[in-house]
């Protein structure tokens, strides 16, 4: 069936089975490779992306469900060079090794900050449950959440 | 992992994913959120030929204060559950409990229907409504009928629902002065719960729910007979595990599974101030 999707701004229209997941309509159909397949079974985040602005697992979603709605990639998070914050902090505070998780970790911390921009540490931490990383230990990646925002 | 093939239907209102059922029966599986059924779809545990999409049904999206009660619309997220004032201040246990559910890209996508009607005994939420004492609206052809959580959970992933019929709303007693704890154990963040206590003290009602201690999601009775009869929180929380026919897993076997029920519910009925 014929979906139409809004990724990054780019409405994306193709005709595909009803079984095919969102995260493969991303990297298949809009050829966005940004957004990682990992666990495939919600449990790791490195789908995650954003669903009408909020932090989903598009693993767990058919792309059918997204029909019409807006969808934002890693790749529609920087502003031409200019990288997001979360991306810039992520960068300075090296919360990342492999990179696997990045992109899934940056979707969901800016879903994070969006809802509770006063965050304590306690609260990154629980709020990024949901992304496993298996390289840096979250240190890096709670401090590069508190630079962007969250309690000082 | 890709579901098996299926034919998709979109629901543009509760009265055409009736008919849609109706016309599918038994082939039919309706999809809210998708983060029980997909999973299971994905791992070829389930199969259904026809899915009812009814995630976009606005109007089963909905948290209304109704005198004594709350009524919670069957499509009302996890997310908008956890943060409603409403649901805080009037029903604690609740949004305790939901903010438990999973991970938050998880709570954002899954519906308070869903996780009822998943009939989940591992699932946190039916153990707090049956705690809470709530019931279950549901609509089908022979009209609405109104079920309490006790009787709504039947068996293994089986709850009152009939093919034909659709989970709307549910609905919890207001008890803006209870005291309540949700006990959750397990070993990993955002994993299932090994064993968890659900409990709320309301005047001198006192409700237990258990996760995991039986095929079904269920009442502690005696505990909370015990409780009404004066009894303290380490002697009541004695017979936690009383009737239960707990699972044994990888995580658990039934002893361990009885005295979890024990130790969760002490601990909840002492946060809980008895």
């Amino acid at each position: 069936m014929q979906v139409t999707i809004n990724i990054n701004g780019q409405s994306v229209s193709h005709d595909v089975e009803p079984r095919t997941l969102l995260v493969h309509f991303i990297r298949e159909q809009a050829a966005l490779t940004g957004t990682n397949i990992g666990c495939d079974s919600s449990s790791c985040g490195a789908c995650t992306i954003h669903l009408n602005g909020e932090a989903v697992k598009s693993c767990t979603m058919l792309a059918v469900q997204a029909d019409g709605q807006e969808v934002t990639t890693i790749e529609g998070l920087a502003d031409g060079d200019a990288l997001h914050p979360m991306q810039q902090a992520f960068h300075e505070c090296h919360a990342l090794q492999c990179g696997y998780c990045t992109p899934g970790m940056v979707m969901a911390a800016v879903s994070l900050l969006d809802e509770k921009p006063d965050a304590t540490e306690a609260e990154v931490r629980e709020g990024l449950e949901g992304n496993l990383c298996r390289c840096t230990g979250y240190h890096n990646i709670v401090k590069a959440v508190l630079q962007v925002g969250g309690a000082k | 992992m890709i579901p098996v093939a299926f034919d998709y239907e979109r629901a543009t209102s509760a009265e055409q994913a009736l008919s849609l059922l109706a016309e599918h029966g038994d082939d039919a599986k309706l999809i809210a959120g998708g983060h029980s059924l997909l999973p299971l779809m994905k791992y070829r545990l389930a199969a259904p030929a026809v899915l009812i999409d009814i995630g976009r049904l606005e109007e089963l999206s909905y948290i209304r204060d109704e005198g004594g009660e709350l009524a919670i619309g069957a499509l009302t997220r996890h997310f908008d559950v956890e943060n409603s004032d409403l649901v805080q201040s009037q029903v604690g246990l609740l949004a305790a409990a939901t903010a438990e559910v999973g991970d938050p890209q998880v709570r954002h996508r899954g519906t308070i229907g869903g996780a009822m009607a998943h009939g989940d005994p591992a699932s946190d939420l039916p153990a707090a409504l049956i705690a809470l004492r709530g019931s279950l609206v549901i609509d089908g052809p022979s009209g609405r009928r109104q079920v309490d959580a006790d009787s709504f959970f039947t068996g293994f992933l089986e709850t009152a629902l009939s093919e034909e019929e659709m989970l709307v709303e549910v609905r919890v007693p207001k008890m803006p002065e209870s005291t309540w704890s949700f006990q959750k154990f397990n070993r990993r963040a955002q994993d299932w719960a090994i064993v968890g206590s659900a409990v709320v003290i309301n005047n001198d009602s006192c409700g237990v729910g258990l996760v995991n201690m039986d095929s079904r999601p269920i009442r502690a009775s005696a505990v909370e007979e015990a409780i009404s009869n004066g009894a303290s929180a380490t002697e009541a929380s004695e017979l936690a595990a009383e009737g239960c026919e707990p699972p044994a897993d990888i995580n658990a076997g039934v002893d361990y599974r009885r005295h979890l029920a024990r130790v969760l519910t002490r601990r909840g009925l002492e946060e809980s101030g008895r």
